[in-house]
């Protein structure tokens, strides 16, 4: 299929899916990035203080290159889309939005499936048909190697440390392994993004994912529930209460003088 | 670990070689970095756990004012940079507890201690962080007094100390910019944002007169940290120095300093100043800040929430290290 150079040769509506896409990806970075920075300071050991930190900073950033990307195809800059949104705006799935509750066994596994999904996603879009993401793409993928590198390890290790951290990351699976079949709902621009060559369809990307999950999950003793159904609503802006608290949060400052330097 | 700084006044006890220690002076006045497994006087190796303890301690805690303003910072540069100063200070904190561990105590006795408030840290963080406005104040003026000391500190005769702080400055005059730029802002900003800057400082002066620590006349630890060459400036020259440096640009920015006796003697090169609370000082480094306990609490609640994870960390390196999994 031939390659679409820059956003200019865009048609509408295939220039309407890629806006869709990259509103769920910049707001799954972002609020997951945000959830991540909720930890410095509180880790249980220093060493992931700091790991969660960077990995915060990665998440921010790539919500950023994402929302510049979505400024160049006409949308606000990135922090009015970041700082002046309504909940109802946004397109993160409900995995992200779940307040991390100091419960650090279900965060490790969350960035795991999130991680994961995200590089099975980012593999994808390496070799797209428009230049400009799969470009992007490329870059962003090798950070979230690490990431993933990183997350596997604790899965693993936990999974297979004592009983009683097996037994977490058990309950961390059972409660997140619903919410993260969310980061694949289908939108209606699915079938858009896949006949440009864009993006895969959201069920290819999904059965990609568990083929990756389900061996480093099997080696730390843990099991997918086979009944577990996708918490849906998040890509059409249908999120839990925690959502709007966490963009109180977010916007406190911003909201003080929105048209202000900060 | 319970630090025992009651030794006697030079730190010595009667079964020390006095020929051993007068070497090791002679080794400190030649400039000489002193090692983990170079004899030294117990008093010197108290004096340094008691200093790199509290500042390692002080860099964790004071991770929690600022942390708390990560999830509230208003632009994604700020909160890229805020998260990123933070993660610093937490750095700085593992990479003191390393130096205090070639002295003896272990990390995990050393933040027993902080949170069984055994151990203290630095005056600032006792108080709390009320608006943006303090996120900006505390990067700029607390890590420029922070930068004073250690630069200083970093001089200083032992070895891994004096290595770590080199690595720390670095940082800190990144987050002292930082904080700068932040301040530059708010005060060209808004009457409303000039005002938050203004009402920031006026709550974070006093503290901030008090962190090099009380006036010579009633510091107890300074001369024999002086003739250790742990430290190389007293409380007060580096008082001085602080404001030296920091009062011009503040009259720059159009802040007021909250104190009516502030005024410069061109003669000595010298800042006069209202003397600092010291009592108040004692007492908040004590424990009795008004958040003292809300940080020690939350340093306990969050060694406690990982107990589970070092314990699991500790069985596995027990049984068989896991390697690290291929990249993709």
């Amino acid at each position: 299929m031939k390659s679409i150079e820059s956003f200019n040769d865009l048609d509408d509506m295939t220039r309407t899916a890629v806006v869709d896409l990259l509103y769920r990806l910049g707001d799954d970075a972002l609020v997951m990035g945000h959830r991540d920075s909720e930890w410095t300071g509180l880790a249980p050991i220093l060493e992931e203080d700091i790991a969660f930190s960077s990995m915060a900073q990665d998440e921010i950033g790539h919500a950023h290159v994402y929302y510049q990307m979505l400024h160049e195809l006409g949308e606000p800059d990135p922090d009015t889309i970041a700082f002046g949104r309504k909940p109802k705006e946004w397109k993160c799935a409900a995995l992200v939005c779940v307040p991390n509750n100091r419960d650090w066994a279900f965060c490790i596994m969350r960035k795991f499936l999130f991680d994961s999904a995200e590089l099975v996603r980012l593999a994808a879009l390496t070799n797209n048909s428009l230049v400009p993401l799969a470009q992007l793409a490329r870059k962003l993928k090798g950070e979230k190697n690490f990431h993933l590198m990183h997350d596997r390890l604790w899965v693993t290790r936990l999974g297979q440390a004592v009983k009683a951290s097996q037994d977490r990351m058990q309950r961390a699976l059972d409660q997140a392994y619903p919410l993260a079949m969310g980061l694949f709902e289908s939108t209606g621009t699915d079938e858009v993004l896949a006949q440009k060559n864009i993006c895969p369809r959201e069920a290819d990307l999904m059965k990609e994912w568990e083929s990756a999950i389900i061996p480093v999950l099997t080696e730390a003793g843990l099991q997918i529930d086979a009944n577990a159904q996708p918490v849906l609503g998040g890509r059409t802006g249908k999120h839990p209460e925690a959502l709007g608290e966490l963009l109180n949060s977010m916007q406190l400052v911003y909201n003080i003088d929105p048209s202000a330097k900060w | 670990m319970v630090i025992d700084t009651k030794s006697s006044s030079d730190g010595l006890s009667s079964m020390e070689d006095e020929q051993r220690l007068a070497e090791f002076e002679a080794r400190i006045n030649r400039g000489e970095k002193i090692e983990p497994r170079d004899w030294m006087p117990e008093g010197y190796r108290k004096q340094l756990i008691r200093l790199i303890h509290i500042h390692a301690n002080s860099e964790i805690c004071g991770a929690l004012p600022e942390g708390k303003w990560i999830p509230h910072a208003p632009t994604f540069k700020r909160k890229l940079a805020l998260c990123a100063k933070v993660q610093d200070e937490v750095g700085h904190a593992q990479l003191l507890y390393r130096a205090a561990e070639t002295l003896g105590p272990s990390r995990e006795q050393m933040v027993e201690d902080l949170i069984n408030g055994k151990s203290k840290f630095s005056n600032v963080f006792h108080y709390p962080s009320e608006t943006w406005a303090d996120v900006a104040i505390i990067a700029w003026l607390i890590d420029a007094a922070a930068i004073i000391n250690q630069t200083m500190m970093a001089e200083g005769s032992y070895g891994p100390y004096a290595r770590a702080l080199k690595r720390i400055c670095y940082e800190e005059a990144f987050h002292m910019k930082h904080g700068y730029e932040m301040c530059v802002v708010l005060a060209r900003g808004t009457k409303k944002q000039f005002d938050m800057l203004q009402d920031a400082l006026n709550r974070w002066w006093n503290p901030i007169m008090m962190f090099h620590g009380p006036a010579d006349k009633v510091s107890t630890h300074t001369n024999l940290l002086v003739r250790w060459k742990i430290k190389l400036k007293t409380n007060d020259e580096q008082r001085q120095q602080f404001l030296r440096q920091f009062v011009p640009k503040m009259f720059d920015l159009g802040l007021k300093i909250p104190d009516e006796n502030l005024r410069y003697e061109e003669k000595t090169n010298t800042w006069h100043y209202t003397e600092p609370d010291w009592d108040e000082f004692k007492r908040v480094v004590c424990g009795g800040g008004p958040l003292s306990n809300e940080r020690i609490a939350t340093r306990r609640m969050a060694h406690e929430d990982g107990l589970w994870v070092r314990e699991a960390l500790a069985a596995c390196a027990a049984n068989r290290p896991v390697p690290m999994p291929p990249a993709n």
